[in-house]
């Protein structure tokens, strides 16, 4: 997992401090909501970036995120984290940008002639995409397939894994972003890898190679 | 030996596996085992190669000065959200009905005296008893309609199950409702099989918007290999049931739901 742990003094420092901010934000002061913002930014961003997959879309999440954070703030419990909040309203709202994402993109495209039981098969695309040996040692090529099988995720498992795999979220607050019980967020998170190994298996082998023979990943 | 499956190997290396120490000692003593989760480790490392734009040292900045244009003037307290205009209207309706409702009681012909009073845990317990059996009637019905819907197109083409999706959210919600007071009341049963329907209601609103007939069938497959839809008609008629009795009855006591718990 990358997720950055600051230490648990740390934590709590941040945590006391944002309750101040929140307190003096409901207080009328929206200079003390900028604090907030400030020090919340990149990891929301990292997250949206993760979940979105685009610069332009994990941006807009990042500045909707805080808006509704800042309408909805009279809600916030002041026992809570502000920073897991904020956090799980970017991921809804995430995966609302992915949905409607989606929808675009499928109205622009032509009706393509597809394959009984093939088409919408995430592992299916990631191998009909399957560049020949000679690409697969590039290190750019090995990032589109992984770029491909993420893509390929439903909106769901990717939120699962990256929410879990590199933000390091604890189940309870995927299920709650997610709508549903621990277990299934669990089995989501499952899902997700297993696809996501499904998919890549047969090229991360042939990269493995490639980095033993001097090139990167 | 039993060797560890792929979830539970996945579910440790992701840090939510629920036996950690089993398979940290099954691992420790299996080298099949071992090189399996080396295998999985070697995709998620991969993975974590994929960098994330760094936005700048200023990106909050710039977010501030984008949002803040934006913002209202002070965020509203939760009680004042219970005042907004939209909200004055439902308040009203509401109001309105209450008092329609207390001048028909008033003018109503009354029935012989019933001795029985209700006592708000049973009133609580009638409410619920009707809104899930409402809710579970609801499911029936989808699970019923995907069971039988037949492709509306040609062989090979896409089917659009949009709508199915929408309404899988729409029960998702209730459903997520009624699973955890479901767990508060420690009725075992019901809450796992809400549980059960709530991961294919997932399963179906994360579906593509079109699916191949092929993934249609293994929807349908789903719905018939876990059994839900048994499950869901029987905890629905033991709920109409439970409405008859609760009608004139006191309400289930824990004894009771602790004798189904066991079955």
């Amino acid at each position: 997992m990358i997720r950055m742990q600051p230490s648990v003094e740390n934590t709590r420092t941040i945590a006391d401090s944002d309750a101040v901010a929140v307190e003096r934000t409901l207080a009328g002061d929206r200079d003390a909501f900028r604090v907030l913002v400030e020090r919340h930014s990149h990891n929301v961003f990292r997250l949206a970036y993760r979940m979105t997959r685009n610069r332009p879309d994990a941006e807009e999440v990042v500045q909707e995120a805080f808006l509704r954070a800042y309408q909805k703030l009279g809600k916030f419990e002041a026992r809570a984290n502000f920073g897991t909040w904020v956090y799980r309203i970017a991921a809804n709202y995430a995966i609302d940008r992915m949905r409607q994402r989606n929808k675009e993109e499928a109205r622009k495209m032509e009706p393509a002639v597809h394959e009984e039981g093939a088409e919408n098969d995430p592992v299916a695309l990631v191998h009909d995409a399957a560049p020949t040996p000679e690409r697969l040692t590039q290190n750019t090529e090995l990032r589109k397939q992984m770029e491909i099988a993420l893509a390929a995720l439903s909106h769901s498992e990717r939120t699962a894994f990256v929410m879990r795999h590199w933000e390091g979220c604890a189940i309870e607050e995927i299920a709650a972003v997610l709508k549903s019980s621990s277990g299934a967020a669990k089995n989501t998170v499952f899902r997700a890898v297993q696809k996501l190994r499904l998919a890549l298996q047969p090229f991360v082998g042939r990269g493995t190679q490639a980095r033993a023979m001097g090139t990167d990943l | 030996m039993k060797h560890m499956t792929e979830e539970e190997l996945i579910a440790y290396k992701e840090g939510v596996a629920a036996q950690r120490a089993v398979i940290a000692q099954h691992l420790a003593a299996c080298q099949e085992c071992r090189a399996e989760l080396e295998r999985i480790e070697a995709v998620l490392a991969a993975l974590d190669t994929l960098p994330v734009p760094n936005p700048g040292d200023d990106y909050g900045r710039h977010v501030w000065q984008q949002i803040a244009p934006r913002l209202p003037e002070r965020p509203a307290r939760w009680w004042q959200e219970w005042f907004e205009f939209k909200r004055l209207g439902t308040l009203g309706a509401v109001a309105a009905l209450l008092v329609v409702a207390f001048f028909a009681g008033r003018f109503t012909p009354r029935g012989p005296k019933v001795d029985v009073v209700a006592t708000p845990e049973q009133i609580r317990e009638r409410i619920l008893v009707v809104a899930v059996g409402d809710h579970l009637s609801k499911s029936e019905m989808f699970l019923v309609e995907l069971s039988n819907a037949q492709p509306n197109s040609s062989f090979g083409k896409l089917v659009n199950i949009s709508a199915e999706q929408r309404r899988a959210e729409d029960l998702l919600e209730e459903n997520r409702l009624y699973r955890q007071t479901a767990l508060q009341e420690g009725d075992k049963v019901m809450a796992n099989t809400l549980d059960e329907l709530e991961r294919f209601l997932l399963d179906v609103a994360n579906s593509p918007d079109e699916v191949t007939p092929a993934q249609l069938e293994k929807i349908r497959q789903k719905i018939e290999a876990r059994g839900i839809l048994f499950k869901v008609r029987v905890v629905g008629r033991e709920l109409q049931e439970r409405q008859k009795a609760t009608k004139h009855a006191p309400a289930q006591s824990d004894s009771t739901k602790i004798e189904r718990n066991k079955a």
